[in-house]
């Protein structure tokens, strides 16, 4: 039976998560056990609080610092934190006086999520996917990021299964503060590169 | 494909709809459906490549209408259909309506032959390719060039795993383009980073530093 796009409304989309249930189960997936741990996993793993130890660390331990920007996937294995099998590679991409990072996905929505956390609404929205590599100046101001003039910007589209965060600068203000004060600063804005820390 | 998916560069769109630290999910359903795809790759039930290329074959009006989370179980229903496990006709009773679906694949295509490798600070230009099946070149570095910056590990060709056909891993390279490179006279002066796999890529030719920003680019990489 042809069901008419433009004359026959689509069913809920709460009816079509359950029919993609439906056929899961029936295909022998423990479809409520299964979705029930990823739903925990993506609302208590995949935090930007990851990416925030790994920043904080960084801060404060040099050695860590250079092994970060090295091998970012190594580097946060030695903080026990993973990525999927298809994630290949973090790339670690230090923002400094002169240059600012900022990541995207133009094609999709793809993130290093177990590291960063899952990307929020705006970053898988149509308006930052489009503008972002080609006004990145103007659309991190509309965003409240003003950079000044003589800084750099360095967009990164993620196009392949290698994946980006951005380290952000230290803020002033923070001298002596411990690794864990400093990583409640971190925001998974910051390391998406949307926002520069201050305190 | 040169489909609507393929945003980089885009004009129309209006501001980010941002707010810090904005939500990742809105609704409960958007929670199932994003633990649907996953258990489905991590099952291997579908491959990642077979899954964005089943977003991006969904009808022009759809796509930009849904949603990410819409995309995303668009896509999977799609999958599910194509590799046997269901028929679209038994979703729409399920789901008690019409079960929109993405439209039918091009041909995929394997790698490219005769492939060169490439180090940090190569100059290469971007094949000026136009193919109609998955692909992971955004259209705005087509046929551009640029300077690799740095080599990642090898990943199953794209343009073949979405299509079930014999993936040969290869490496990609993130490409170093100029902003104005792309888009003279209409961009925001930046470095856009691109990564790039090695079948969408010939060598270029050496290109001059040139300054963005006041910033040199010669000891940027």
């Amino acid at each position: 039976m042809y069901l008419n796009p433009a004359t026959v409304p689509a069913a809920s989309i709460e009816s079509r998560v359950s029919a993609v249930e439906h056929i899961l189960e029936r295909a022998g997936v423990a479809v409520k056990e299964e979705v029930a741990q990823l739903t925990q996993l993506a609302q208590e793993q995949w935090i930007a609080q990851n990416g925030a130890r790994l920043v904080a660390r960084s801060w404060v331990d040099p050695g860590f610092r250079e092994r970060l920007l090295q091998n970012g996937m190594a580097a946060a294995a030695e903080f026990g934190l993973g990525m999927p099998a298809h994630h290949r590679c973090l790339v670690v991409l230090e923002n400094s006086a002169t240059i600012h990072n900022v990541i995207c996905c133009t094609l999709c929505s793809c993130t290093a999520f177990t590291i960063i956390g899952l990307p929020p609404d705006w970053y898988k929205d149509f308006e930052y996917r489009s503008r972002i590599v080609r006004q990145a100046r103007t659309v991190l101001a509309e965003m409240g990021l003003q950079l000044d003039p003589a800084v750099e910007i360095r967009v990164w589209d993620t196009t392949a299964d290698t994946r980006y965060m951005v380290l952000p600068q230290r803020p002033r203000g923070t001298e002596g503060w411990s690794e864990d004060r400093l990583a409640a600063i971190v925001t998974r804005e910051s390391m998406i590169g949307v926002q520069r820390l201050e305190v | 494909m040169d489909g609507v998916h393929d945003l980089g560069g885009t004009q129309g769109f209006g501001g980010v709809r941002y707010a810090p630290g904005a939500q990742v999910f809105h609704a409960a359903w958007e929670m199932r459906a994003n633990a649907l795809y996953a258990l489905c790759a991590r099952r291997g039930i579908i491959n990642m490549d077979e899954y964005r290329h089943a977003i991006e074959r969904m009808e022009p009006r759809h796509y930009l209408g849904a949603g990410y989370y819409e995309r995303s179980l668009t896509g999977l229903a799609t999958l599910l259909v194509e590799k046997g496990l269901a028929t679209a006709q038994e979703l729409n009773v399920l789901a008690g309506g019409r079960f929109p679906l993405a439209l039918p694949a091009a041909a995929g295509r394997v790698n490219a032959p005769g492939r060169h490798r490439y180090q940090a600070g190569d100059a290469v230009n971007v094949r000026n390719e136009h193919f109609s099946g998955h692909v992971r070149m955004p259209a705005y570095i087509r046929g551009k060039s640029g300077v690799v910056v740095a080599v990642s590990p090898a990943y199953p060709f794209p343009d073949a795993h979405a299509h079930g056909l014999d993936a040969e891993h290869e490496p990609t390279y993130d490409v170093r383009f100029r902003s104005i490179d792309l888009w003279p006279d209409a961009c925001d002066a930046a470095m856009v980073h691109v990564g790039v796999f090695e079948s969408y890529l010939e060598p270029g030719r050496a290109q001059p530093p040139v300054a963005s920003a006041g910033v040199a680019l010669a000891d940027s990489a």
